[in-house]
Order: C-alpha cells, then structure tokens, then sequence
C-alpha cells in the first residue's frame, strides 16, 4: 500500500476492515520504511517485531471472519520510550534503564493495543523527557525528518518525527513542559497535550508528577481525536485520573466553530519571537476570523514568570522522582562497588547524563533546608498566579491561541552547551503544564528555509473538545 | 555566586551522586546561570497568595464537597489484592542487577 499522503486511522482500519490489505501488511510496510529511513533519522530506540506481528494477526484474523473491528484496528502505532511496555525493553532514553524490562503496561498503550492499535516499537527521547532537542537522549540524537541537520524538538523527538516520516501514523508521546506539542510544531505534525488528569500516567516513567501528561502526535487533528477518546478516563491505577466524562472527541470536531472566542495574549507575541513565526500565527489567526471566530485579546500578565517557576517545580519533582534509580531494583549498577553508599553514588554518576544530573542538583537545591521557601515554596505560589491568569482570560473566551514555540527547528548542537537558551524554547508551553489546562499544536505554515511551524491552540479544563474542533476548522480551512 | 563549591558539594551528595571535578565546575556555572534567572520571581509578592502543589485537587473534583471528600471516586475496597494482582517474586526479581531468588542483594551495608 502506497501513500501519496499520510495513512490516517480511518483509512488503514477501513482498509483492513474491508479486506483491501492486511494489519500484517501495514505493519510490515511500516517496518520496510523504518528499515529505510530510521537509520538517517534515529526515531526508534527500540522495535516489537514479535508484538507487533502477533497483534496484527490477531486483528486480520477478526476481519476474515468479518467481526467488526475497533476503531485503532491494524494502526501502527509508536510509543514514546518512557512509557512501559510488558516484555519490551523501556529505557526513558537513559542508560540506566539500558536493560530495562518492565512486567507491565502502562494504561495508555493497553487502551491503545485493546482498540486494535500495532504497537511498532519505543521511540527515542531526551533522556527521562527532559530537554527541548532530543539530543539528551543517552543513545543518539533524533534528526528532523524535515531537515536532518535540525532537531526534531523535544523531548518527543523520536515520536514526533515516526509520525512526520510516515514510520508510524500515530504516536504517543508525554508532556511535561512542551514535549509533546514543541516537537510536533518542530516536525509539521499535530501535538495534543490533554488537562492534566484526563489520560492515567500509570505506566509512565515519572519526570514532573503533578506536570506529566500522555497525550498523542498525528498528521492529523482527527486522529488526536480518535487516539485521545481511546486513552482517555478514569483508571483506578492512577489516583490522580480524574473522573470526568469523556466526550466523543471526534463526533464534537464537526460542530461549527462560528462565534466561538479566541483569546489572543500580547505575552505570547513579544521578544524573542521570531518574525517568520509571529507573521504564519497572525495569519493562522485571521484564518480562524474568517471561519467566524471572535479574536478577544486577552492578558496573562504572569507570564514571564512562568520558566523560572516551570524549572523550580519540575526540577524538584524530578530529583525527588529520580532518587529511585539506585541500582538494586531495576536500574543498572557500576561494576565493583565495594559499599551501598559508593553503589548509589556510581550508579548514579555513570547512570545520568548532564541534563539529568543538572536537574537533579537544582531540584535538590530548591528544596534542601534554607532554601525550600525561597524556590520550591515561591514557585508553587507564582504558579497558582499562572493559573488564574488562565482562570480570568477563560471567562472571557473559549481558547487562546498562540504560537506552539518562538522559532522553528534549530539545528543540531545550536543550543546544546547552553542549558538556559534550551529551556526557553519552551517559553510558550510550560505555563499550560503549569495551569495543568490542555493544549494542542497544528502547522500553521513554514519558513523560508520550509521549516514546519506550529500554532498552540489552548483551551480550558476537560475542554479538548473545543480545541481539537478549532485546530480541525483550521486545518480543513488551511 | 549564589552558590559556592561547597554548596554543590553539598547538594551532589543530598541527591547521591559524586560528580567528576569537571562536572562539578559546570554545575557550579550553570546552577549560578540558572538560578540567577529565575531570581526575576522575586519581583512578585506574593505574600497573600496560596501555593499551588498540583491541579488535581482543583479541576475535575466534585466541588460542592470539601477536603478528601472531593476526592471521593478514588476510593476502593481495602482488600488483600489491591487494585491488580502483585508481581511474583521472580518478576519483581528479574530486572535487579544482583538477586538470589529471594532477595535483592546488595554490597555489605556495615563494615565490621
């Protein structure tokens, strides 16, 4: 089966369903093309050939005794490295975990497999999903299939770019700053960061507990759709799913977006934003107009505040999260160690790359005794601040629209000896994560250079739907 | 300097880890770099607001009760099994670096 454009879910399940190919031969052609291409690209860590296969059989056998198939039926899917797969080594793209087997699922993959999905493999990532390039994975750099010498975002990279190159149609990636949606503007494909709560992290490989969310990465809006109703809802293994209904995502994407209210925040247009990207938003913006949108300019006057306070929180969540790679359980161990305090100490010196232990340290600061309500303390204050910002624009209007991040994809090794210059790349994501309210990116247009850039579509809590039909409007329309 | 050598020394061995001297000299120059940026958060008071540890008990709750009670569809059953079934001890074995079947097995805690 040969594409001129992207396979979509609709179109590989029908196709399967009517017996026009097979799951097994989508997931062999998906195979061919990561043989072909992963090599240049780097997108995988790791691939379940036997997994994949067993499950593609499975679906082909359903659709020969001609039973109805469900709605991810034969889709080739490709998992981010940091969620759990039963008998499939995870490694959250660091060497720690280099042998790690995890013997479980996490809720969103099982979801995915259970509505018919082919799980294809793990996709590489910045090591425990921290950082904005990809190239803090321990095992190689991801490259931007749109532009190899560029970056492919991060910390995604690896699903973002499976998706862009036509290795898997959908991809689940995780979101803790910007790593979903950041990658997807980086890559030309669509990023869907869920509210907080609405997909279970049961299974995923914590960074920033109260900031992670799993959410999918697509060529198209509708099939975030279709991926979001699968693994979204209450799951009882996680305490912090909420319980909330779930909509039919994709029936909503077809209500009319007439006299719906776009907040547009002048803190989002400011310095730093690139001129190239600042002209494709407005002009994403003035598409929305002439579907019928009101543009209402909103103020989220905190804004500026919101990377110190992002580095603050999640850097103290993760040195709290991380402290359990110790070697005995399921972390790899330095070799001759003579005493518990020397095995924790190695493991954990050889274990952790540079990013990493950069974080550890500064969470580890922000919360040690002098220093907690200074950081850590002042940080969960100003986030509060950050989130009734969103409260108040949100009485206003339905969305916010913004650019997905102030440039489009920087080159490989522009920004990777200077910690400070990679977290801003993720100055318009953070706050989302912060407020814990979902978010999506859709292209909105290219550079010059034809460098994908991206438009975030923000919305309120436990309102994707509203999002997702404003980013689907908009990519009909585009 | 915000922070000093000793501060980093301090800190590395709080978090576990020992640090080359190379990496302690980049942690002491990006730990100040970092820091010195997000000392901007000082040029808000805050003295009169709440600080927020996460979202979930904020959104998606049932708000017309209060404390734990919002939280009240995340109650099970205290039973034995729990919620799934626990990982047999081989399973729950099989990642360690060193076990004996029945224990993780981890180098001599105390010197004698």
């Amino acid at each position: 089966m040969t594409q001129s454009s992207p396979l979509t879910i609709d179109a590989a399940r029908s196709a399967v369903q009517e017996r026009k190919t097979t799951a097994l031969a989508l997931a062999e052609a998906s195979y061919a093309r990561i043989q072909k291409e992963d090599e240049q690209i780097g997108a995988f860590l790791t691939l379940c050939k036997e997994r994949a296969l067993e499950q593609a059989d499975r679906i082909d056998r359903m659709a020969a005794e001609g039973k109805p198939l469900p709605p991810l039926a034969g889709v080739p899917v490709a998992i981010k490295d940091v969620m759990s797969t039963r008998g499939v080594r995870t490694t959250a793209g660091s060497k720690i975990l280099g042998h790690y087997i995890p013997p479980y699922d996490c809720t969103a993959v099982a979801r995915l497999e259970a509505a018919g999905a082919v799980v294809l493999g793990k996709t590489n990532c910045d090591e425990f999903a921290m950082g904005s390039s990809n190239e803090n994975s321990a095992f190689h750099p991801v490259h931007n299939p749109r532009d190899l010498s560029r970056v492919p975002g991060g910390s995604s990279g690896g699903s973002a770019a499976a998706v862009a190159a036509d290795m898997a149609v959908v991809a689940l990636g995780s979101d803790t700053g910007g790593s979903i949606r950041q990658p997807a503007s980086f890559c030309g494909v669509v990023g869907l960061m869920p509210t907080y709560g609405r997909v279970s992290r049961y299974g995923l490989i914590a960074f920033a507990s109260s900031l992670d969310h799993i959410g999918p990465l697509s060529n198209t809006v509708k099939d975030a759709a279709t991926v979001l109703r699968t693994i979204a809802g209450r799951d009882p293994m996680d305490s912090t799913s909420a319980d909330v209904p779930v909509p039919d995502y994709v029936a909503e994407l077809e209500k009319p977006v007439r006299g719906l209210k776009l907040g547009v925040a002048k803190e989002y247009f400011g310095d730093g934003l690139d001129d190239e990207v600042r002209h494709a938003v407005e002009s994403a913006i003035d598409k929305l107009k002439t579907l019928g949108c009101e543009v209402v300019p909103v103020s989220l006057p905190h804004t500026p505040y919101a990377i110190p306070t992002y580095y603050l929180i999640a850097t103290a969540e993760a040195s709290s999260n991380l402290a359990r790679y110790d070697g005995v359980r399921y972390s790899d161990r330095a070799a001759g160690v003579k005493s518990l305090s020397e095995m924790y100490r190695r493991s954990r010196d050889e274990g952790f790359g540079a990013e990493v232990k950069r974080r550890i340290m500064l969470g580890t600061y922000a919360l040690s005794a002098g220093y907690y309500d200074a950081y850590y303390l002042k940080a969960q204050k100003v986030r509060t601040l950050l989130t009734r910002d969103f409260e108040e624009a949100f009485r206003r209007v339905d969305a916010i629209v913004t650019p997905t991040s102030p440039t489009a994809a920087f080159r490989l090794g522009e920004k990777s000896n200077d910690p400070l210059a990679m977290y801003l790349a993720d100055i318009y994501t953070v706050t989302a994560d912060l407020a814990g309210i979902p978010g999506i990116s859709v292209p909105c247009g290219e550079t010059r250079e034809t460098l994908p850039i991206g438009l975030q579509i923000l919305g309120k809590h436990f309102d994707e739907a509203t999002i997702l039909r404003l980013a689907h409007a908009y990519e009909q329309a585009a | 300097m915000k922070v000093t050598e000793k501060d980093v020394a301090y800190v590395a061995d709080l978090a576990n880890m020992d640090l080359s001297a190379q990496e302690r000299a980049g942690m002491l120059r990006d730990l100040n770099s970092i820091l010195g940026y997000i000392d901007r958060l000082n040029e808000l008071d805050t003295s009169n607001v709440e600080p927020m540890a996460q979202v979930s008990d904020r959104y998606g709750v049932d708000e017309t009760k209060q404390g734990s009670e919002r939280f009240a569809y995340a109650y099970r059953e205290d039973s034995v099994e729990g919620l799934r079934k626990s990982l047999s001890q081989e399973s729950a074995l099989e990642n360690a670096p060193d076990a004996d079947g029945t224990f993780f097995r981890v180098p001599k805690v105390i010197d004698r």
